[in-house]
């Protein structure tokens, strides 16, 4: 009789799992890196480490639906003569028009407004759709300054200086040639066709003093009227917060790595940055230092989900939230109705991240105008609204729990975290313990 | 506005601005409070000592003369007025202007014209680096030389240098034109020497003529603009990024 050995079971490498094959083969076929959109995909700490810990005897919980729980907030109150007023603190992103299409812009602003928040323009110029329909907009100054105009600047309510964005910091952008139509091409005065880079950083100044000097000058231009936002990426929050204030920041935009992004390379969006959540507390120190806390208001985003992420956040101490591929989502995009025209190409509803092809079975990240119709812009805002109406509802009752009349006076105490990692970052204790690693000479 | 201020009085036919006794924002706030068909279209500006910001965000066709130096940004985003400065320009002179003219009678420094989307600007002395950076439509004159990394990703408008110009001009080029009657230090990725076509000396004529140049000829300069190799991405191209 022969004897075989048993054969040992296959095992693939966790090193080298099937996605790092995939991509390798990917490479070495066609010769250039992976471009996509969307954040950061990859699990990393995140709100969901936090748990509140509501109220029982030592602390009173309020009535849920009974009990008034303010949620409007003011932003700009620093400097501009017309400090912003919304009436929830959740924000809708700078998404550009070219990586959008006019009625998911449109949709966007209708949302917005009908939730009473505001809507920020992006890389690509003020669009009337968005304009039109965003009673509150937000008109961003970009690098590559595409559509950018004296008018406009005017229009806006607030003007946001993009410096970086949280899936790329230190990153531009690349818009491919073949999400180029006449519209885009006209707005970004570029011929068609052709791919369109966007500058990694401001073409006319180079450091925090000169962006004093231009924010200066941004105030001047609009009288001194408009909130000026300086928005960064989460790399360095605690010293970009400070320099932003330095540089006279109304308010402060931390983007952390789950943000999206229109197009860039993946092995950017997935290692550079840090997550949201380690984000929060650095920069809501250095405003403590600076005695600026709640003067210079904080914006945080970057996968931002729910009303319990909106609570968490603000519980770590930020102003207000912004929201930009949950917005998406929200409007229709990778929704499943699609699912066999994502099978063709090649991916998933919920995995559909290549935007910058101008493909969007969805038609939110198109410019071909057939795709485009799929987007009622009316229907679609009111999808947004509702989420934006959700997430408050879902904020309120946590914070009503935790015994608070406004989502604002939530505080760190609510909170604990589930990991040691999450406890450190968020500078919460660990659940069941007083232990806040990093504090207290532990 | 307070129009009673001492600082401020009809001198001729100008209004002049002391910003010696009065503020830049009342400056400012003057010039935007402007309304159409206003009939106060001269202005002067006094001692503006390299205040920043000076006679940003003009939205009419009135003539600013600013007598001496300015610091950054001077005439930012300048939408059809006529200013000149009688002195030197900071950094950011002109950026994203989108009509009018700018005439600098002396230097300027770094980023000069940045993202214009229109208009004319004159420097009648020597401009830093960055000239131009990303301009989109303006068209800009150099009576003498011009810094490293002008034209940095020029997307479209004139540059003409009358002197020399630093080096890596026109990196990454987009559809701008370059034309420079000097030494170029080097070219930048994707920026070739084109030739000087007829229509491109008629056009660079127009250039001398609306910059008040009158004795150099467009014969005498060298056109340079992309090579459109970088247009599209191409990994075979990786090296010249």
């Amino acid at each position: 009789m022969t004897y075989r050995n048993p054969p040992t079971t296959p095992r693939k490498s966790a090193t080298f799992d099937d996605y790092t094959l995939s991509e390798i083969r990917r490479a070495a076929a066609t010769g250039i890196y992976d471009i996509r959109g969307a954040g950061a995909k990859r699990k990393l700490p995140h709100f969901d480490d936090l748990l509140f810990l509501g109220a029982s005897i030592s602390r009173y919980p309020l009535e849920g639906y009974r009990e008034r729980c303010d949620t409007s907030v003011v932003l700009g109150s620093r400097h501009a003569k017309k400090p912003i007023e919304l009436k929830i603190p959740i924000t809708v992103a700078g998404m550009s028009f070219g990586s959008l299409s006019g009625p998911a812009k449109e949709a966007l602003g209708r949302g917005a407004t009908l939730s009473g928040t505001s809507t920020t323009t992006g890389d690509g110029g003020m669009t009337e759709e968005e304009r039109g329909h965003s009673k509150t907009l937000v008109y961003q100054y970009l690098p590559s300054r595409y559509g950018m105009n004296l008018r406009d600047l005017r229009r806006a309510d607030a003007i946001e200086v993009v410096v970086g964005q949280g899936a790329k910091p230190g990153g531009g952008g690349m818009l491919l040639g073949q999400k180029i139509s006449d519209r885009v091409a006209e707005m970004r005065t570029l011929p068609k066709g052709i791919d369109q880079r966007s500058a990694s950083r401001h073409p006319d100044w180079t450091g925090p003093d000169d962006l004093e000097i231009k924010i200066l000058e941004l105030r001047e231009i609009t009288d001194w009227e408009k909130p000026i936002y300086v928005k960064v990426g989460g790399a360095r929050p605690y010293y970009d917060t400070a320099l932003a204030v330095k540089a006279g920041a109304d308010v402060v935009v931390v983007d952390g790595m789950q943000g999206g992004t229109a197009a860039t390379q993946e092995v950017f969006i997935e290692n550079v940055g840090q997550p949201t959540l380690a984000c929060i507390r650095p920069a809501v120190q250095a405003l403590q230092d600076l005695g600026m806390h709640r003067k210079v208001q904080l914006i945080v985003s970057g996968g931002i989900r729910n009303g319990a992420d909106v609570a968490k956040a603000l519980a770590l101490g930020v102003d207000a939230v912004s929201i930009g591929t949950a917005a998406l989502v929200a409007l229709g995009d990778n929704d499943p109705r699609w699912e066999a025209e994502y099978n063709e190409l090649g991916t998933t509803a919920g995995a559909y991240d290549d935007w910058h092809e101008g493909r969007d079975p969805a038609g939110i990240t198109t410019q071909d105008p057939e795709l485009m119709k799929r987007v009622d812009p009316v229907a679609a805002g009111r999808r947004l609204a509702n989420y934006l109406k959700v997430m408050t509802l879902e904020a309120q009752t946590i914070a009503r729990a935790c015994g608070k009349n406004s989502l604002h006076n939530l505080e760190p105490e609510d909170l604990v975290a589930l990991t040691i990692e999450a406890a450190a970052m968020a500078g919460v204790p660990l659940a069941g313990t007083n232990w806040i690693p990093g504090k207290n000479n532990f | 506005m307070p129009a009673t201020s001492k600082a401020t009085r009809d001198q001729g036919h100008a209004r002049v601005f002391d910003l010696d006794v009065m503020s830049l924002r009342e400056l400012n706030q003057a010039l935007h409070d402007l309304a159409p068909g206003s009939n106060q279209t001269a202005w002067e500006v006094l001692n503006p000592k390299g205040n920043h910001s000076v006679a940003v965000g003009v939205d009419l066709p009135v003539t600013i003369d600013v007598r001496g130096s300015v610091g950054y940004y001077c005439g930012g985003m300048n939408s059809g007025s006529t200013i000149t400065v009688h002195g030197s320009a900071g950094p950011g002179v002109g950026e994203n202007m989108m009509s009018g003219s700018i005439i600098i009678k002396g230097d300027a420094s770094q980023y000069a014209g940045a993202t214009g989307k229109g208009g004319l600007l004159v420097i009648e002395g020597n401009a830093s680096s960055r000239c131009g950076i990303s301009m989109k439509g303006i068209d800009i004159v150099v009576h003498g030389n011009i810094g490293h990394m002008s034209a940095f990703m020029a997307q479209s408008g004139n540059l003409v240098v009358l002197g020399d110009a630093g080096d890596a001009l026109g990196d990454s080029i987009y559809e701008a034109r370059l034309f420079v009657r000097g030494k170029v230090d080097s070219l930048g990725a994707d920026c070739i020497a084109k030739e000087m076509r007829p229509e491109h000396l008629e056009l660079l004529q127009g250039l001398l003529d609306r910059a008040g140049v009158t004795d150099v000829k467009p014969s005498e300069f060298k056109r340079y603009g992309s090579a459109r190799t970088l247009y599209n991405f191409n990994i075979d191209n990786a090296d010249a990024y």
